[in-house]
């Protein structure tokens, strides 16, 4: 809705806050996302026609204006789905404008989304237009692909969802963790992949702040879901850190390097809540583990190994996966030494994954094993994903070898 | 409610199981079409034999030929289905998922197009 962003009319900002929550409501009124999709549109278009400013409720004036939209545009048409869609608005003659129906809808949306039947990419595209508001555009740039190819998964998937019957609802006790697990997956590969994005691309680190408010939504609607507030937590530690995670000419700083001073207080003060929460439920699961971690980063003037260890063996329990086991020998290094931090990754198998050599490299230098460490530096920046990383494992290798 | 069909993809390049080991493999199937039953899911299930068994029949110019063997010479072959009724996918999912322990095969769940999709 680009046409819409003008003067004290915030248009774009309310598109963006309401689009899901219209969307989510519509689709349970008319029973098909793409019906829904086009009835919130068309009221946006007449939002932009009579607004002189927003009204009261502008979310309620969007479902109410859709969903005379939509009536009218299925009274034009005859086919078999827009009849079904008929008989369903005749069952819901009043909109419900009270909080829970409205909170369900979203939670619906947020697990159809995410229903596993569904690809992954599809999950995080369906995820970001749907629940997000994102324009196909943005999520093209922000994945950095071609914008039909976008188009195309968002259709097909909507296809899927309504010619498979994925359904509409909140998955019952005995399917929810493991649904639970699928939304919580997409949340955080949104977020990484606006985190592993670099200073001056501003539109990757808006994935950040979009899982962060997703994942605040998803908190909001599941409050007894220890894992949804780990999340939550673990998202706002990482995020506090990111103003001094990049230098000024736009290198890395590693965490021992950090300015501390330019962390985010509010945003830790946050998730430290969040994961004392979680701590009181007794419930660890992985996400809420990993918050621990980053709670105890973000604590105090420095990092305190022997607790960062002691919660990466219960990671490790919980997650028994290689990156799990890389992460922990990083601990194992600061409390117990580089050897046997070496031998733990020893058998590690991780192709492809840069962080792999990156850390025996670093492991190597401090060993003062430098033919070795430069070996690794190579492989690893062979490996190394984007330009950030790559300057950043090059500074070190050209560090070691001035040193020699 | 939708109708879907629940196919084993069975691999016949895997070796022969034994007749004991067959036994225990229908029973567990038997069981899981048991329950579609009782549940009023089932629709049909059928047990097909190996695709040494196949033929295929192909038109042309009017008229047919006949080729010995299934259509593409895959190790994965259909080795059986069920028709279920279910009132969403998830429904069928949970279904296949028994198929699939039961078989010790992959399931693959399709909707039969009932006229309101493509």
């Amino acid at each position: 809705m680009s046409a819409a962003g003008s003067g004290r009319l915030d248009l774009d900002g309310i598109y963006r806050a309401e689009y899901g929550r219209c969307v989510a409501t519509l689709t349970r009124v008319l029973g098909d996302i793409g019906l829904a999709e086009e009835a919130v549109q068309d009221a946006f278009a007449v939002a932009v026609q009579k607004w002189e400013e927003p009204p009261p409720n502008p979310g309620a004036w969007i479902v109410t204006t859709a969903r005379n939209r939509a009536i009218d545009r299925l009274r034009r048409e005859s086919t078999r789905e827009a009849r079904h869609a008929q008989a369903l608005l005749l069952h819901h003659p009043d909109e419900p404008e009270e909080a829970g129906p409205v909170r369900d809808d979203q939670l619906r949306m947020i697990f159809t989304c995410c229903h596993p039947a569904l690809s992954p990419l599809a999950q995080t595209a369906l995820t970001l237009r749907l629940l997000g508001g994102l324009e196909v555009t943005e999520i093209a740039r922000a994945y950095l692909v071609p914008e039909a190819t976008v188009a195309q998964r968002i259709v097909r998937a909507k296809k899927k969802i309504r010619d498979a019957g994925i359904p509409y609802r909140v998955p019952g006790a005995a399917e929810l963790p493991d649904r639970l697990t699928s939304v919580l997956t997409v949340l955080y590969l949104v977020f990484n992949e606006g985190y592993t994005a670099t200073s001056g691309q501003l539109l990757r680190m808006d994935l950040c702040l979009e899982a962060i408010r997703l994942a605040r939504a998803l908190a909001e609607l599941m409050p007894d879901e220890p894992e949804v507030i780990g999340l939550l937590a673990l998202l706002l530690l990482i995020e506090a850190r990111r103003p001094a995670r990049v230098g000024p000419s736009g290198e890395l700083v590693v965490l021992a390097e950090q300015d501390r001073s330019l962390w985010n207080r509010e945003l830790i003060a946050e998730g430290h809540e969040l994961v004392r929460r979680c701590l009181r439920r007794d419930q660890p699961g992985p996400y809420q583990l990993q918050a621990a971690i980053n709670a105890v980063h973000t604590d105090g003037p420095a990092t305190d190994w022997t607790q960062v260890l002691a919660l990466y063996d219960q990671l490790l329990h919980h997650t028994p996966t290689p990156i799990v086991a890389l992460n922990r020998a990083v601990a194992v290094a600061e409390v117990h030494g580089p050897a046997p931090a070496l031998a733990a990754i020893d058998e590690l198998d991780l192709p492809g994954y840069h962080l792999l050599p990156a850390t025996r490299a670093d492991l190597f230098t401090r060993l003062s094993r430098t033919a070795d460490a430069i070996a690794a530096y190579d492989e690893a920046i062979a490996l190394a994903a984007n330009d950030t990383e790559r300057t950043f494992l090059r500074t070190r290798r050209a560090r070691l070898e001035r040193e020699t | 409610m939708k109708q879907y069909l629940l196919a084993v993809q069975f691999d016949e390049s895997a070796p022969t199981p034994s007749d004991e080991e067959m036994r225990a493999q229908m029973a567990r199937t038997g069981k899981v079409t048991d329950e579609m039953r009782a549940a009023g899911s089932w629709v049909f299930v059928g047990g097909l034999l190996p695709s040494h068994a196949t033929t295929v029949v192909h038109p042309g110019n009017g008229t047919t030929t006949m080729t010995d063997g299934p259509f593409a010479e895959t190790k994965e072959q259909l080795g059986g289905f069920w028709v279920i009724e279910c009132e969403d996918l998830d429904q069928a999912l949970s279904w296949a998922e028994k198929c699939a322990l039961a078989c010790g095969a992959p399931i693959e769940v399709r909707p039969f197009n009932d006229g309101s999709g493509e």
